[in-house]
Order: structure tokens, then C-alpha cells, then sequence
């Protein structure tokens, strides 16, 4: 039997078609509406930056260290709810980049991070700059890709970026052999490719929605328990929580990661919760008798003793990830989906049901009355100096000097951050970046530069530690050679600060290695980079100091000389409850008990 | 862990640990095994048996069956978790689910001297085991059936001259005409 001819593509087509890996990446990207790569060039990514010397449509951003490179990616998805994409190389650039994957992985961030891999036939033969990428990544992104041919590189782009950005985001890392890099392929669009459907959305279930909101009827004691997940689902989801908010008359409380998308200046917010949230804040998540956790995840820094949390209360449990429920702490109804879709269903149920039948106005007034009374113990009260900038002052002076302006905020981790936190207030989303879950030191430096390149003529400020800063400083110079005029806020205590804090409160004083010795001149630093220095030593100087450095077009290191020794409080101590906070001045040294020393 | 204030019924008891056998349905594709192995060791869960092999060609598809053990929180959370991988399509908790069969194979090394052998033949046959390697002074038995038969089989064996075991871990499918 003679063969039947099968029609053959047209190969002329292919091959008109057909380009290097290469291309195929930047193609996809483009597509994916991808403005700005931070990256790193080396050996192993030669092609695709080949590339990106012939096309000016995507903007890279050159960084010091590929950890910077995440980072920056981390702070533009942040300040924009778009993807952060990410460049480097094999071997080194690849494990360089392992931190800022940890961190995006446990704040929720969206970023893909293309790294190069050494050619096909060299994978396993400990060839120069090789690593098992895929493995080494597994435990710190979403997904990962190790891409075996050209013609499946743009579907896998495709696909990553869907992963990224839907259900709970995060990391995806994308392994571009150097061969297939320069191996040619036809392009798949994005709306051609064969995406897994791995990320569903679930439908608002009508009948969880009903439920929660008979709770929320009944409740004489409810508080809304937001969190990252509401700044993810977008500005609109934060909008929806305002409203919801006004409606029901329910008052709000944030994590460190939700922080804006529930006004600061709103009477119903209680402030941030948490080991050093506010007095009103913890008390009322540990008396309330309906807790509406949204897009937040019950972790440790939140909940503090486990046994002992929230003990009164029923929980009501918005996330998306279904993984995140029960995961801790028990819940009594768990609702699974977008934020923003389960608020705005809440919100409506919540309307018919009082147009059917009222409820009493008061029926809260008991317990507004109480959170005034924890309110007046002004919990993030401190004792101002003349002689010695209290870094409590200084932030608040950096907020008060600021407003007016389009003001973004990034942080390293440490006291500084709580500081921050604390007492710098924000009114929007998307305004304030930090590492929550992993606690990256140097975080926040590298985090600004990505912030600036997203919004140019916006003022972004990275409040650090001189500590934390000297993890990634050397990302002042990418912030110099692209013009990113961002301003970093040295809290200069000489310590590293939330180190010594926790010695003194659970060591007895032993100040084991947390003393910052042989420290740099900051404003000699900021010269050598060609950025610009400056020092405030005593609070007299230091509003006219801030205002010089927000007038400044360019980089500037700020030396903000504070107080050597001072606490962040309130503080849940370790192994204690929410209702068990200490307040400043009010410490012995014996608050923390055996239990509570092994927890970190 | 706190007691739950639930007003909903708890579908099992909260705090005592029991085993669970979890079928995941994966895209056979190249390390697909290591995420879920790496996944469950991150998370500090236990893998009491796995097997792994591809049983849809076409698709390109693998069952994964994982014997674990833990309270009905962890268990829970154990299967979410496995479920956010990219790669597993479906999570089935076999014995919450389904009424589902379970098997497992065992090779058995038993060496003995005259009685023994003869009682361990005994027992073999009540256990259906076949005797699949025979000298004058071993048999090698194969058996199959649930995790716990076996178990009773391998303890019966240790005083008649059990010398080594190898067994295929639990592998599981629904009864009747639905597919998982």
C-alpha cells in the first residue's frame, strides 16, 4: 500500500519564521507587556542580551549582584501589580538570585527570573558555571522551567507568566540552555499557547458568602484581620475593603504586608497587628468575637502563642490559596477565591440583608468604646530628646516632610522596619515594600531601585538600618549609572539593632556580635559612588537635612544619627498572647520565659 | 493547638494521627517526582511508602501513591499543599473518598530448618503467598494483598527464618466503573 502524502507545513513559512531562542524569549516577553529586565550579563545569557542590544523596546537595568536584581524586580511588581522580570546567568548568577526567590516566594510576589544554563550537551558534566539551577530553585519559586527546545520556549513564557500572576503569585524561574538560546524556533503567541489550566479561580460560593455574613449580623465584637492578599488582588480589592469596611462599620486591622490598602488615617483602623502592632490592634483580635481574616495567613510574627490566640472568636478565612487554611490556626468557614470578588459579594449580601431588616445602630458602640480605652494607652507613645534624634522622631518627621508628594517607601529588616511601620502612614496600596516573610536583610535598597525605575519622578525611599543597608549597598551604583534618584534613610544606631534588642531581652545583656563596629562614613560612601551624603546628628538639624535630601535630583545616602539603644515597643514577647504585650518602659528583663526563648 | 470554637462539624477527630494513603494523578514530565518528594520533606511530613509509574501513555499522566501519616489538619495540609503543584492534576485521599482497593507486593527471603520450612509453607498457602524461589535451605514468597496482611504475613515469618523483605508500597484505585 502506497503511503497516503501528508500535507507538509509549508517550510518556507517555518523558516521565515522560524528565530533564535533568543528572540523567541524577547518576543514573548514583549508580548507579555514586559518593560523593564533587571539583570546581569555573563557567559551563559550572552544571546539574549545579544538581543537585547538590537531592540529597544524593553529597558534593562544593570544591578551590582543578581540578590539586587530579584529585589528590584520584587519592589516594581510591587509598586505597580505587574510582573517583575528578572536576567542572569548560570552558576553563580543563578544562586545569587536564590535569596530574592526565597523572598518573593514567601510575600506573594509576582517575578519570572530567566536564568542562563551551560548548553544541552554540557548539563551534568560540572561544566564551567554550572549548577542545577532547577534543583537548587525548587524550594524557592512557584514553578521552574528548564526549557529543552526552542520551539517550547515562548509557550513555557507563556505559561510562567500565567503562573506568576495567577492564584497566590510568586515566583517562576525559567532555565535557558546557551544552545537553545541560539537554536531557532517559530513563535507561539499567548493567546495560542497550551497553557495547563493549573490556576483556577473559584466561583464566590453564594452560600459561604450567606454565612459569613449571618456571622457578621450577629457580631457585637468583629474585626477585619487584612493582610498582603488584599494588595495583590489589586487597587480595586483595597477600594472594596473601604467600602466594606464604612458599610458594616467593622474595624480594620493590617498586617506588615497589607499596610495601605486600609487607610491609615481612617478612625476605623486600629494600626498594624502583630509583635509590635498596636495595643488596640492585638487586644481586639484577641477579644473579638468574629474575626474576618482576608488575604492574610495567620503567621507567627500575627499570631504570637498559638494556644492562646483569639480564643473567643469564630474565623471567617478569605484566601486564595487553599493551603493557607487551617494551615495554623483553625478556622470555622474558609472561603476560597479573589479577595476583591469575596468582598464585593460580602458587600452586597450585606446590603440586601439590611434593606430586608435593619440592623440597631448601636450595636457596636460597646465595643468602639472599648478600643478607645486600649487607643488611650497610645502604645507607640516614646520620650522625644533634644540632644539625640530618637529614630521614632526621625521617621516621623521624614512622614510629616513628605506629604504632598508621591511618596514610596521600601525597608531593610530589622527595628528600622517595625520603626517604619509605625509610625510612617499609609493611605494607598502599593505604596510600601518590604520583606515580610523571609526577613531579608537588604531587601530594601535593591527594592527602591526597582520602585524608581517604574516611577521616575516619584520620591522613593528606602528607610534602612546601617546594618541592613551594607548587605546590598553596592546597589547605590546601579541607582547612579541609570539616574534613579532614590533616597536611602539610614536609622544609624550602630547596632544591628533588632539583634541587640532581642540580647537584651532574652540574653540578659550579652551583645553578642551585634555591634556594627568599623562602620563607613556613610557621606564619604555616598561621594565615592557619586551619589550625594548627608548627615543629621541632633533634631534641630534634622527637618532642614530631610528637606535637602528631598530637593536632590540625584541618589543620596542619609546618615540619620539616632539613639544607640532603643526598643521597639509594644512587643508580644515570644510564647506570649496577644492580650500580653509589653509596652516601652516597662521592661525588666525577665518578660520572656524558657518556652518562649527557643522560638525565634 | 487550640481547641476549635467550630460551630461546623469537624470531620474528624483534630488530634489523633492516622495513616493516609493519597493518590496524585501528575503530568509525567521530568522531575515531577522530585517536587513531591522535596515538597513533602520541606514540610516535614513523612513518606511511609511511594510508588510512582506512568499509566496514561497518551496523556503523558502518572499516579503517584504516597502512604503518609498525621493528625487531620496536617493531613489536610499535606494534600492542599501537594494540590498547589504545578504539575499534579488531581489529590485523592484514598480513604476518605473513595471506596477504594488498596495492594501491595511483598518479596519474602525466609531461611529455615526442617519444621520451619514446613510451617512457613503452611502459612504461605494460607496466605496465598507463592513460593517463587525454592533451595533446600530458602524460599523467596511472593505475596500480595492489603498493607496490613502483609505486615502479619512478614511477623508470622520472623521466627521460622526470616532473613529480608522487599515490598512495592501501597498502590490504590476506587472500586467500580468511575475513573479518579
Amino acid at each position: 500500500m502506497t503511503a497516503t502524502p501528508v500535507a507538509k507545513p509549508d517550510e518556507a513559512a517555518l523558516a521565515a519564521n522560524a528565530k533564535a531562542g533568543a528572540e523567541l524569549l524577547l518576543d514573548a516577553l514583549e508580548e507579555q507587556g514586559v518593560e523593564v529586565i533587571f539583570g546581569y550579563p555573563g557567559g551563559a545569557v550572552l544571546p539574549i542580551y545579544d538581543a537585547i542590544f538590537h531592540r529597544d523596546t524593553i529597558k534593562h537595568v544593570m544591578v551590582r549582584h543578581e540578590q539586587g536584581a530579584v529585589h528590584a524586580a520584587e519592589g516594581y511588581a510591587r509598586s505597580t501589580g505587574k510582573i517583575g522580570v528578572v536576567l542572569v546567568t548560570s552558576g553563580p548568577g543563578a544562586t545569587n538570585a536564590v535569596t530574592g526567590l526565597a523572598d518573593a516566594l514567601l510575600d506573594s510576589i509576582p517575578v519570572i527570573c530567566i536564568t542562563g544554563q551551560v548548553a544541552r550537551p554540557f548539563i551534568g558534566t560540572d561544566a564551567f558555571q554550572e549548577c542545577d539551577t532547577i534543583g537548587i530553585t525548587r524550594a524557592c519559586t512557584k514553578h521552574n522551567y528548564l526549557v529543552e527546545s526552542a520551539d517550547v520556549l515562548p509557550t513555557i513564557v507563556h505559561e510562567a507568566f500565567h503562573l506568576a500572576r495567577n492564584g497566590r503569585p510568586g515566583p517562576v524561574l525559567i532555565d535557558i540552555p546557551k544552545d537553545v538560546q541560539f537554536e531557532t524556533g517559530a513563535y507561539v503567541a499567548r493567546a495560542d499557547a497550551q497553557k495547563r489550566n493549573c490556576i483556577v479561580t473559584p466561583d464566590v460560593p453564594m452560600d459561604r458568602i450567606a454565612h459569613a455574613i449571618d456571622m457578621l449580623r450577629q457580631a457585637r465584637k468583629p474585626v477585619f484581620y487584612t493582610g498582603g492578599g488584599v494588595i495583590n488582588a489589586g487597587p480595586e480589592a483595597s477600594e472594596t475593603l473601604r467600602r466594606l469596611a464604612r458599610e458594616t462599620n467593622i474595624p480594620v486591622t493590617s498586617t506588615l504586608m497589607g499596610l495601605g490598602a486600609f487607610p491609615a488615617s481612617d478612625p476605623q483602623w486600629l494600626g498594624m497587628l502583630g509583635m509590635h502592632g498596636s495595643v488596640e490592634a492585638n487586644n481586639a483580635m484577641h477579644d473579638c468575637d468574629v474575626m474576618v481574616a482576608i488575604g492574610a495567613r495567620f503567621d507567627d510574627r500575627v499570631t504570637g502563642r498559638l494556644d492562646a490566640f483569639s480564643p473567643n472568636s469564630r474565623k471567617i478565612h478569605i484566601d486564595i490559596d487553599p493551603s493557607s487554611v487551617n494551615k495554623n490556626v483553625r478556622v470555622d468557614l474558609p472561603i476560597i477565591g479573589d479577595a476583591g470578588a469575596i468582598m464585593e459579594a460580602l458587600l452586597e449580601e450585606w446590603r440586601r440583608r439590611n434593606t430586608e431588616k435593619g440592623l440597631e445602630a448601636s450595636r457596636l458602640s460597646l465595643w468602639y468604646a472599648q478600643i478607645e480605652e486600649w487607643r488611650a494607652k497610645r502604645s507607640f507613645a516614646y520620650a522625644p530628646r533634644t540632644d539625640h534624634i530618637k529614630p521614632q522622631y526621625a521617621i516621623e518627621r521624614l512622614y510629616a516632610l513628605t506629604r504632598g508628594k508621591d511618596v514610596y517607601v521600601s525597608t531593610e529588616v530589622g527595628q528600622h522596619q517595625m520603626w517604619a511601620a509605625q509610625y510612617f502612614h499609609f493611605d494607598e496600596p502599593n505604596r510600601w515594600m518590604t520583606s515580610g516573610g523571609l526577613g531579608t536583610m537588604g531587601y530594601g535598597l535593591p527594592a527602591a531601585v526597582g520602585v524608581q525605575a517604574a516611577h521616575p519622578s516619584a520620591l522613593v525611599i528606602d528607610i534602612a538600618g546601617d546594618a541592613s543597608v551594607q548587605m546590598t549597598m553596592q546597589e547605590i551604583s546601579t541607582a547612579v549609572q541609570h539616574d534613579l534618584p532614590i533616597k536611602i534613610f539610614i536609622l544609624n544606631n550602630e547596632y544591628l539593632g533588632m539583634v541587640r534588642q532581642w540580647q537584651e531581652l532574652l540574653h540578659s545583656k550579652r551583645y553578642s556580635h551585634s555591634y556594627s563596629d568599623s562602620l563607613p562614613d556613610f557621606v564619604k560612601l555616598a561621594e565615592a559612588y557619586g551619589a550625594v551624603g548627608l548627615r543629621a546628628e541632633t533634631p534641630a538639624e534634622l527637618d532642614a537635612k530631610i528637606q535637602q535630601m528631598i530637593d536632590v535630583p540625584k541618589p543620596v545616602i542619609f546618615d540619620c544619627v539616632v539613639t544607640k539603644e532603643e526598643n521597639v515597643f509594644p512587643m508580644i514577647p515570644s510564647g506570649a498572647a496577644h492580650n500580653e504585650m509589653l509596652l516601652g518602659g516597662e521592661v525588666t528583663g525577665d518578660e520572656i520565659g524558657e518556652a518562649g526563648k527557643v522560638l525565634v | 493547638m487550640a481547641v476549635s470554637q467550630s460551630v461546623y462539624p469537624v470531620a474528624r477527630d483534630e488530634s489523633v494521627a492516622a495513616e493516609a494513603i493519597l493518590s496524585l494523578i501528575v503530568d509525567n514530565e521530568p522531575s515531577v517526582l522530585a517536587r513531591v518528594v522535596s515538597l513533602i520533606s520541606a514540610r516535614g511530613y513523612n513518606i511511609e511508602s511511594l510508588t510512582v509509574a506512568e499509566t496514561d501513555v497518551a496523556k503523558h499522566r502518572s499516579r503517584i501513591t504516597i502512604v503518609t501519616h498525621g493528625t487531620a489538619m496536617k493531613i489536610e495540609q499535606i494534600k492542599a499543599q501537594l494540590a498547589r503543584l504545578v504539575p499534579v492534576r488531581r489529590v485523592i485521599d484514598v480513604l476518605q473518598e473513595k471506596d477504594a482497593l488498596q495492594r501491595e507486593l511483598a518479596l519474602i527471603k525466609v531461611a529455615g530448618k526442617e519444621e520451619q520450612r514446613v510451617e512457613a509453607m503452611r502459612l504461605a498457602e494460607n496466605f496465598r503467598a507463592r513460593a517463587i524461589d525454592t533451595t533446600h535451605s530458602s524460599f523467596v514468597f511472593e505475596v500480595t494483598g492489603a498493607r496490613d496482611k502483609i505486615n502479619a504475613f512478614i511477623d508470622l515469618m520472623q521466627p521460622l527464618g526470616l532473613v529480608e523483605v522487599a515490598r512495592t508500597g501501597v498502590l490504590s484505585i476506587g472500586r467500580g466503573s468511575e475513573k479518579d
